[in-house]
């Protein structure tokens, strides 16, 4: 009996996101009178691997092979399978974020385990094993019942608080077996920007719509989000008429984030959009419309030009910063 | 593809909230199944694919939503009778349905707007032991090989894939989806949707009931001349920031 946790690596190093997955495997073990068993795939150092025991693993498996540089999903998954049986998993935890979704569907096959993903917290019951999830895009919430003697689950980013529950990780080298002929694919090319902070992972993101008018007045919204250590996001209009890059889209049909605080400034908040941001922990809207549905979803607002009130803003950020 | 409601409605429950009230509900092709199908038919404009095929599981009253999916171009299409009660159960009755009539390469959106669950692709490339790509923005189809783009942490990667695969798309993989013309909404009338039975298969999960969440607080106004309130408000009523 445990709950496995896979922990993905970047480079070798684990983000907060691994540390609140293993939180929640943490706070999920001790209602199910088991423990946190993490995964690592990769060539992750000793030291790191046992910063999973802070928040309450007391055990990581670690795998490496060299055909795994790249996530290939079937080999990965099978990996992560392997491990499940091993260790008589009843409940498997993995991100939702890009691997999670590529990854915990071939995983539930394998494991004919019933899946509920996106969760944002406990199971309201473990017995039935009963978990909450947001639906139509953030617009209802479903309980979800899983059946299945083994249980699948991805974590939206950012829905639980990393909590310490310190132990001494037995760390174990883990023999999976995998074959070429799960191999079907080759990555032949990586296009990656450096340095910026990773929309998902943002805890501050400052997002520009239609009403900012044109890609050269986005300066002031990059200088916001550096300023507050944070990332830069548009609306669906801004990203189709390539003012920005599309990967920055959040809405229905771009990336659905969850940050700490959304600024969104010039957006007028169709639903489509909102549902990309609803879970964010604060909105602030500005908007030169007091009407914009935008204000419906926002936490705090601001009626009035957003090329004017901007800059004032952003001296307001500096100055409260430099006290 | 999957029928789905449209993505302005809004959800309403019924009595003892065990269901969502369906009245009055548009229904439409899932967004990012219309956007994987807009790119199949430009690749069969182009040339390199010679048939699009819908495949759908549900009942006969999705049926409108197939014959859209016609419409816009799609060969044919096959609907497995059965309510898609949820992701296992339905990527079971997919695999059932293509296993012995595969199709080179398989799309899939990468959640569905009803229920999110980014599971079905996955779930489907699973149960007929083939690769999958997820995240898939780009796809391209040139001398019989496929090359595509998946976004990844920062950036993206361009992968080769092998026939057959599941192809798990999302922003990127066709700008605006096809509208159906005329034309393509009278040919969709005489267009084949095969029904296939559906087979046993295990539904792992169970939707017990539907929530809608609370009301927010009203919007904290604050003066346009005054912004510094607004850091205030953030940094000592939210504490949001540190």
């Amino acid at each position: 009996m445990s709950i496995l946790v896979y922990t993905e690596n970047w480079d070798g190093k684990f983000k907060k996101l691994s540390f609140e997955l293993i939180s929640y495997a943490n706070n999920l073990a001790k209602k199910m009178n088991t423990q946190v068993v993490a995964l690592s795939i990769g060539d992750v150092a000793a030291d790191e691997l046992n910063k999973l025991g802070k928040y309450g693993a007391t055990k990581v498996l670690t795998f490496n092979d060299d055909r795994l540089k790249s996530l290939i999903n079937q080999p990965y998954a099978s990996v992560i399978a392997q491990a499940a049986e091993k260790e008589g998993a009843n409940v498997v935890l993995i991100s939702h974020n890009f691997t999670g979704k590529a990854l915990a569907p071939r995983v539930a096959v394998k494991l004919k385990a019933g899946t509920i993903s996106a969760v944002i917290a406990q199971p309201e019951s473990v017995e039935p094993f009963i978990v909450v999830k947001k639906v139509f895009t953030g617009k209802a919430f479903a309980k979800v019942c899983i059946k299945s003697a083994i249980k699948v689950l991805t974590l939206a980013q950012n829905s639980v608080d990393i909590v310490e529950d310190s132990k001494t990780p037995a760390i174990e080298t883990f023999s999976a077996v995998i074959k070429d002929s799960e191999f079907k694919m080759k990555v032949v090319d990586v296009h990656k920007v450096t340095g910026k902070v990773l929309l998902s992972d943002a805890e501050v993101v400052v997002s520009g719509g239609r009403g900012m008018k044109g890609p050269e007045n986005w300066k002031p919204i990059e200088e916001l989000a550096d300023l507050l250590g944070g990332a830069t996001a548009c609306s669906r209009p801004v990203s189709d008429e390539d003012w920005r890059p599309h990967e920055e889209h959040v809405g229905q049909t771009g990336k659905i984030i969850a940050p700490n605080l959304y600024f969104a400034l010039g957006i007028s908040g169709a639903i489509q959009h909102i549902a990309g941001v609803s879970s964010s922990k604060v909105i602030v809207a500005i908007n030169t419309d007091k009407d914009a549905p935008v204000f419906e979803s926002a936490n705090y607002g601001i009626v009035g030009d957003v090329h004017k009130v901007l800059p004032k803003l952003i001296e307001a950020f500096k100055e409260a910063k430099s006290k | 593809m999957s029928n789905v409601p449209d993505t302005t409605t809004k959800i309403k429950l019924n009595g003892d909230g065990t269901d969502y009230d369906k009245t009055g509900i548009q229904w439409i092709v899932n967004p990012w199944d219309e956007l994987a199908l807009t790119r199949a038919l430009q690749l069969k404009d182009a040339g390199a694919v010679e048939k699009v095929t819908v495949i759908s599981v549900g009942g006969a009253d999705i049926d409108p939503t197939i014959r859209k999916a016609l419409a816009m171009g799609a060969d044919d299409a096959i609907r497995v009778n059965t309510d898609p009660k949820e992701a296992y159960f339905v990527a079971a009755q997919l695999a059932e349905a293509i296993k012995n009539n595969m199709y080179d390469v398989i799309l899939a959106g990468i959640d569905s707007a009803d229920y999110n669950g980014s599971l079905v692709g996955g779930m489907l490339a699973e149960f007929l032991d083939i690769p999958s790509v997820s995240s898939v923005s780009e796809l391209f189809i040139e001398g019989g090989k496929v090359k595509l783009h998946r976004e990844i942490d920062g950036g993206s990667e361009i992968l080769e894939v092998e026939t057959p695969f599941v192809g798990i798309v999302q922003k990127g993989i066709a700008k605006e989806p096809v509208i159906a013309s005329m034309r393509g909404i009278m040919m969709s009338r005489t267009k084949p949707i095969v029904v296939a039975e559906a087979v046993p298969a295990e539904a792992q999960t169970e939707f017990m009931g539907y929530e809608l969440p609370k009301p927010k607080a009203a919007c904290r106004m604050v003066d346009a001349e005054n912004p510094k309130e607004l850091v205030d408000l953030l940094y000592n009523e939210a504490k949001i920031l540190s």
